[in-house]
């Protein structure tokens, strides 16, 4: 079985880039599955199940998403390989920008769309920057130059990956995107053992213990300040 | 050949000395340059935990980075290598595994090929084959040649340069930038030398095309259909580095279409455009005919065709005009009798 963890901004097009991606290696006669990691909701399963694809769905509810799906990842594997698939897709938002669910080793696909800016390359940070394909979506609703500017930019983040731009609208691109995701030789048993491509954003403070109230005397842990920069003014 | 070993040799002033561009690279991973004397691997040391983090590569990552990011550079900026004389496509089969109507297709620069065909009919397949540079691997098994020979796979990966470049009626500017600061920002990440010059010279085209005109602090989100288009079709002519431009359709309004085909073709661009509308069919030296995934012909265009178009023109002026006395507030009047007793 292979496996290729998908991620990317919220709303930047990853259900429809996998869902075409799909498609096309369905043609090629291999069996896919989807396990998509959410926060608080999600429906994209049913979009999966509709496309006959099996799929299953893991929210993170009050967990770090990114923690979340660590500490299941080999389960997703195991269940994977129990319904024979030859492709496994993980999808998963990247909610703070800091996340990036890559394993070493593991294909790991980067999807961000035209429209969100053209600083947000340097914005996403690990997301983008460990990614091995990165997939630029909603090219056909901005103008080519600033197709461009965004592709340069995100080349300037990370000049190792491979760029593709995909409309997940018609698909176009799409095919071609497939032939990168598969191969025969590989099979991946088990992930244990693996490690992360870059560490988990991490916190440990009052906060992450239920606390509500504000004020410093609330405050344990690993806490971080804002700098301000008029402290000795 | 450079490599990351002799980047890490290098200090920061003399890495820019040699591969200026490498300053924007450093930007883009908010990568700190205190003091240009020292290393990379020295600046590395002094960072905090925290920077290190916001940094993501560990300094071996870093390097490599850097060094594909130079080679990615200096592949496009070496333009001479890339030039597109010619694309040629190889036949392959249609969506029922027939072999397509025709050897082998090729387009010279210079030239525009219309492509028409019902909705469905493999319009964007064949677009797709051309970006991909298809070589037997994809649904419809075509082959793509550039100057007649397999392309490099270059083509298909890299982030800053493309094979083709797209117009169409659904794209919208959206950054909050002037016609000047858009064009500069185009023209760096292009780095061309004479930035200046260019960037007037499409501010100057686009005003050209459009039918109102348009000042340089002007929004690129507050333009016209019109303006954004002429604007969009200046800069993808001068400024970008596509060899191909895909068009979909040209809606005839508020821009003079033949000028803007004009400008593409002079650029020694390769035009397609698929498009439904008689005129800008025509325009074309050829058109393909598409049906059912596949190529069914390839016409050129007649000279009695060419006379039809002048009609058309005519007929397309005369509109243009009704369209501009209804905008100033005149009264319309009848045509001609002769076009009252036609039945439709």
């Amino acid at each position: 079985m292979n496996l290729v963890t998908f991620s990317g901004p919220p709303s930047s097009g990853k259900t429809a880039v996998i869902l075409k991606t799909i498609e096309a290696i369905q043609e090629r006669d291999l069996k896919v599955g989807v396990v998509k990691f959410d926060c608080l909701y999600t429906n994209d399963d049913e979009l999966y199940a509709k496309a006959g694809v099996p799929v299953k769905k893991g929210l993170s509810g009050s967990l770090c998403p990114d923690h979340y799906f660590v500490s299941n990842i080999e389960e997703v594997v195991q269940w994977g390989r129990e319904k024979e698939l030859d492709l496994l897709i993980t999808e998963s938002a990247g909610l703070c920008n800091r996340c990036s669910p890559y394993i070493k080793d593991i294909k790991a696909v980067c999807v961000i769309d035209n429209l969100s800016g053209i600083n947000t390359p340097r914005k996403i940070g690990p997301m983008l920057k460990t990614a091995d394909i990165v997939v630029i979506t909603k090219g056909d609703i901005v103008s080519q130059a600033e197709r461009e500017v965004f592709a340069s930019r995100v080349s300037s983040v990370n000049p190792e990956a491979m760029v593709m731009n995909i409309n997940g609208l018609t698909g176009q691109g799409a095919y071609e995107f497939s032939t990168l995701l598969y191969d025969q030789k590989e099979d991946v048993e088990t992930v244990k053992g693996k490690k992360m491509r870059f560490s988990m954003p991490s916190a440990m403070c009052s906060y992450c213990l239920g606390e509500t109230r504000i004020g410093e005397e609330h405050q344990l842990g690993n806490v971080k300040k804002i700098d301000l920069g008029d402290k000795n003014a | 050949m450079l490599n990351k070993n002799k980047l890490k040799k290098l200090t920061i002033k003399e890495i820019l000395e040699k591969y200026p561009y490498a300053e924007s690279f450093f930007e883009e991973q908010q990568f700190p340059l205190k003091d240009k004397e020292n290393r990379i691997s020295e600046i590395f040391i002094s960072l905090s935990r925290e920077e290190r983090e916001d940094l993501v590569y560990n300094l071996d990552e870093l390097l490599s980075s850097l060094t594909s990011y130079i080679k990615n550079m200096q592949e496009f900026l070496g333009e001479n290598d890339s030039t597109v004389g010619l694309l040629s496509i190889l036949a392959g089969k249609n969506k029922q595994g027939e072999k397509e109507n025709y050897q082998k297709l090729d387009i010279k620069s210079g030239e525009i090929i219309s492509i028409v065909g019902p909705t469905g009919s493999g319009k964007s397949r064949l677009l797709a084959d051309i970006e991909w540079t298809a070589r037997g691997d994809t649904p419809t098994e075509r082959h793509i040649l550039i100057n007649d020979e397999v392309p490099d796979k270059k083509w298909r990966f890299s982030g800053g340069k493309k094979l083709v470049a797209q117009l169409s009626q659904n794209m919208n500017f959206v950054m909050d930038l002037s016609v000047m600061e858009f064009l500069n920002l185009h023209a760096e990440s292009r780095l061309i030398d004479n930035q200046k010059e260019v960037v007037q010279r499409i501010f100057k085209e686009a005003n050209q095309l459009a039918g109102e005109q348009f000042a340089r602090d002007a929004q690129i989100t507050s333009l016209s259909g019109g303006q954004s288009r002429a604007l969009m079709i200046a800069d993808t002519a001068i400024l970008s580095s596509s060899p191909i431009i895909l068009i979909d359709e040209i809606e005839n309004a508020g821009i003079n279409r033949e000028k803007a085909l004009e400008l593409l073709v002079g650029e020694e661009k390769i035009v397609l455009m698929a498009t439904h509308d008689p005129i800008l069919a025509l325009m074309g030296d050829k058109r393909i005919i598409i049906n059912n995934g596949g190529i069914i012909d390839i016409i050129e265009t007649s000279s009695e065709e060419k006379e039809l178009m002048q009609e058309l023109k005519v007929l397309d002026k005369v509109l243009t005009n009704l369209r501009e006395d209804l905008r100033y507030g005149n009264k319309l009047k009848k045509l001609s009798h002769k076009l009252t007793a036609v039945n439709i």
